[in-house]
């Protein structure tokens, strides 16, 4: 309760309040995230369900139009499955692998800039040369190599089977840099202020000081790259799906949905790849906002309390 | 004869530069005994810091340790290994720094930040050692310690936050407190206060306090004993009376004549001529001869050694004394 009341008195909440972008933005994010993973409650069809598809419901326009029906409402795609059913399962399987893969970069890179920043020398050397080299191929084009490797490794069929913790591994394989480079330079400004000094002379030891006394002062431009990232890893798993190497046609992702949809938009069903295109921007933009209301809020030169 | 609490002797550092090495701390020897208070003064540069860094072992890269012994509690603490230093870090010898603004660290709360110090050296429950840190803070005349546990360091002004540092490195009631210009960075008011409740507590507690200053009126109202460092060496070490009353070494008597008061009203305030040498580039003979009046003969071609001269009963080094 205590700390509620705390929440409630914070300038976090009272700037949000003042901020309708933001607020619009969470509620479109709240709802989204809602939406797609009550899917097994809500969504009138299962897409996952082959004995449920009939390839003679196959793209049916959505009701409004002329041939729509009632009963598929954004209509259907390619193999007859109801688009709305197989976006909300789709942005369930986008959600996940974003949200999945910023927690490995994340971790990936605060540890690597925390120890590249703190004990610097060779190691920082290596760790930031590594970054610098990765960096200097396109994200997409790291993660198309690495998931040619799994997939010659595992063979197309195992790959689709667990295709989210191999895009998840992918897309955080990919992008750590993002997260290193900045975590190091927080650290570099950090160490060098007399309280990390002083918890030398109390006695602690570097790991307890790395962690525990100068992580926590390096953690909000962490946060603020991680909305970002997040809406980033949610595109580049798009990316990789339409290019056919991210998620199978049997569980489509929105990207592998747009992808799919494709190949039929000059054919006049523009839909299956329209719908799912406007909810991957609405989804990313409303993340990218959050981001930006966020580093405002955590950013001190502008926080006026 | 009674052993020291701590002896330093022959201390030397020095830094490993591009160009060789430097030496920041030269042949510097002193002691204290228990509850004894001993001033370093200097202006800066003069390697006060870096003695007092040097007792716990902990000089920044690129220097290090190159001579000497300190001896605290029957342990060389140039020698032990670093969990022992970390043992007596914090716990047996602690540090308070020149600006409380940046010693606590802003994302927790003075409680944690107390009870963690407390918990690194002793094994209690966390119960406790708030228990601990509330006392402490008393002592230190923090008003309702127990609400200004759960605040954080910015909710505080600068002498509260130098009274809450006093108080961590009070919390594991340690042999030695080493104050590095403890009171700079605070209010001319503030300062008095703070000194004078580091002088009550060392009192009551019998703790040993090595005070870092600049500032020689304070080191006079405060310390039992003195020493004048000046370009890295010990140029002058005995009683705070002797000393201030009859300042054997030309840069201590200049010193003290460049306090403020020493000269009738509306008259310039003394200084010492010139400025003290880059230790790159250390004059030969006696550091000081540049800047010294009396500067002749062996001043320019021998180092003095630091010893008794003539029948005062402190050390010196100076050929002129």
């Amino acid at each position: 309760m205590d700390k509620w009341k705390k929440f409630k008195e914070s300038y976090f909440l009272y700037s949000f309040l003042r901020d309708p972008v933001a607020i619009v933005s969470f509620v479109v994010f709240v709802f989204l995230v809602l939406a797609s993973f009550t899917a097994p409650f809500t969504a009138p069809y299962d897409p996952y369900d082959t004995t449920t598809i009939s390839i003679m419901d196959s793209e049916i326009p959505p009701v409004w139009l002329e041939g729509g029906e009632k009963n598929f409402v954004l209509g259907t795609d390619s193999q007859g499955r109801d688009m709305l059913s197989t976006m909300m399962y789709g942005m369930r399987v986008s959600i996940i692998i974003g949200i999945g893969a910023v927690l490995l970069q994340a971790f990936l890179g605060v540890v690597i800039g925390l120890l590249s920043g703190y004990i610097g020398g060779r190691v920082d050397a290596f760790f930031m040369r590594l970054a610098d080299i990765q960096l200097s191929f396109s994200t997409l084009m790291v993660a198309i190599f690495i998931s040619a490797i799994f997939q010659t490794a595992f063979g197309v069929g195992k790959y689709s089977e667990y295709a989210v913790p191999i895009l998840v591994l992918i897309i955080g394989l990919a992008e750590w840099p993002q997260y290193a480079r900045t975590v190091r330079a927080s650290v570099l400004g950090e160490k060098e202020k007399e309280y990390v000094e002083a918890a030398k002379v109390i006695g602690f030891g570097s790991r307890w000081i790395m962690f525990r006394h100068i992580l926590p002062n390096t953690l909000s431009p962490v946060f603020v790259i991680s909305t970002i990232q997040v809406a980033n890893a949610v595109m580049s798993e798009a990316a990789l799906s339409f290019l056919g190497l991210g998620m199978p046609v049997t569980k489509p992702s929105l990207g592998s949905l747009i992808n799919l949809g494709f190949e039929y938009i000059f054919s006049g069903s523009w839909w299956i790849t329209i719908f799912p295109g406007i909810l991957l921007i609405v989804l990313v933009l409303v993340v990218n906002l959050l981001g930006d209301w966020l580093r405002d809020v955590l950013n001190p030169k502008l926080y006026k309390g | 004869m009674m052993e020291h609490l701590l002896e330093v002797n022959n201390l030397e550092v020095k830094f490993k530069l591009r160009t060789g090495g430097l030496t920041a701390i030269d042949k510097v020897g002193f002691t204290l005994d228990k509850g004894e208070r001993l001033g370093i003064v200097g202006e800066s540069g003069a390697g006060k810091s870096v003695t007092g860094f040097s007792i716990i072992n902990l000089i920044s890269k690129p220097g290090y340790i190159s001579d000497g012994e300190i001896i605290f509690e029957g342990k060389d603490l140039t020698r032990v290994s670093e969990d022992v230093l970390r043992h007596i870090r914090g716990n047996r010898i602690s540090m308070i720094f020149q600006d409380p603004m940046m010693t606590l660290n802003p994302v927790f709360t003075i409680g944690e930040q107390m009870a963690e110090t407390i918990l690194a050296h002793k094994n209690i429950s966390r119960k406790d050692a708030l228990e601990i840190s509330v006392e402490k803070l008393r002592q230190v005349h923090i008003p309702s310690p127990e609400t200004r546990l759960n605040q954080y360091p910015h909710e505080f002004s600068g002498g509260m936050r130098q009274r809450i540092v006093i108080a961590i490195a009070l919390l594991l009631d340690p042999a030695i407190i080493i104050a590095d210009e403890p009171t700079t960075a605070l209010d001319v008011t503030i300062q008095a206060e703070i000194m004078e409740l580091l002088l009550e507590l060392c009192e009551k507690n019998e703790t040993g306090l090595i005070l870092i200053t600049h500032d020689l009126g304070v080191v006079s109202q405060v310390t039992e004993k003195i020493a004048v460092m000046y370009a890295g060496r010990i140029v002058e070490i005995g009683s705070t009376e002797n000393i201030v009353a009859n300042p054997l070494h030309p840069y201590t008597r200049g010193l003290i004549k460049a306090l403020p008061g020493s000269r009738g009203t509306g008259e310039k305030l003394y200084q010492i001529p010139g400025s003290m040498p880059n230790l790159t580039e250390m004059p030969k003979g006696c550091a000081f001869h540049p800047r010294c009046e009396l500067a002749e003969g062996e001043c320019f071609t021998t180092v003095p050694e630091l010893m008794q001269r003539g029948n005062f009963r402190r050390l010196a080094a100076c050929h002129k004394v």
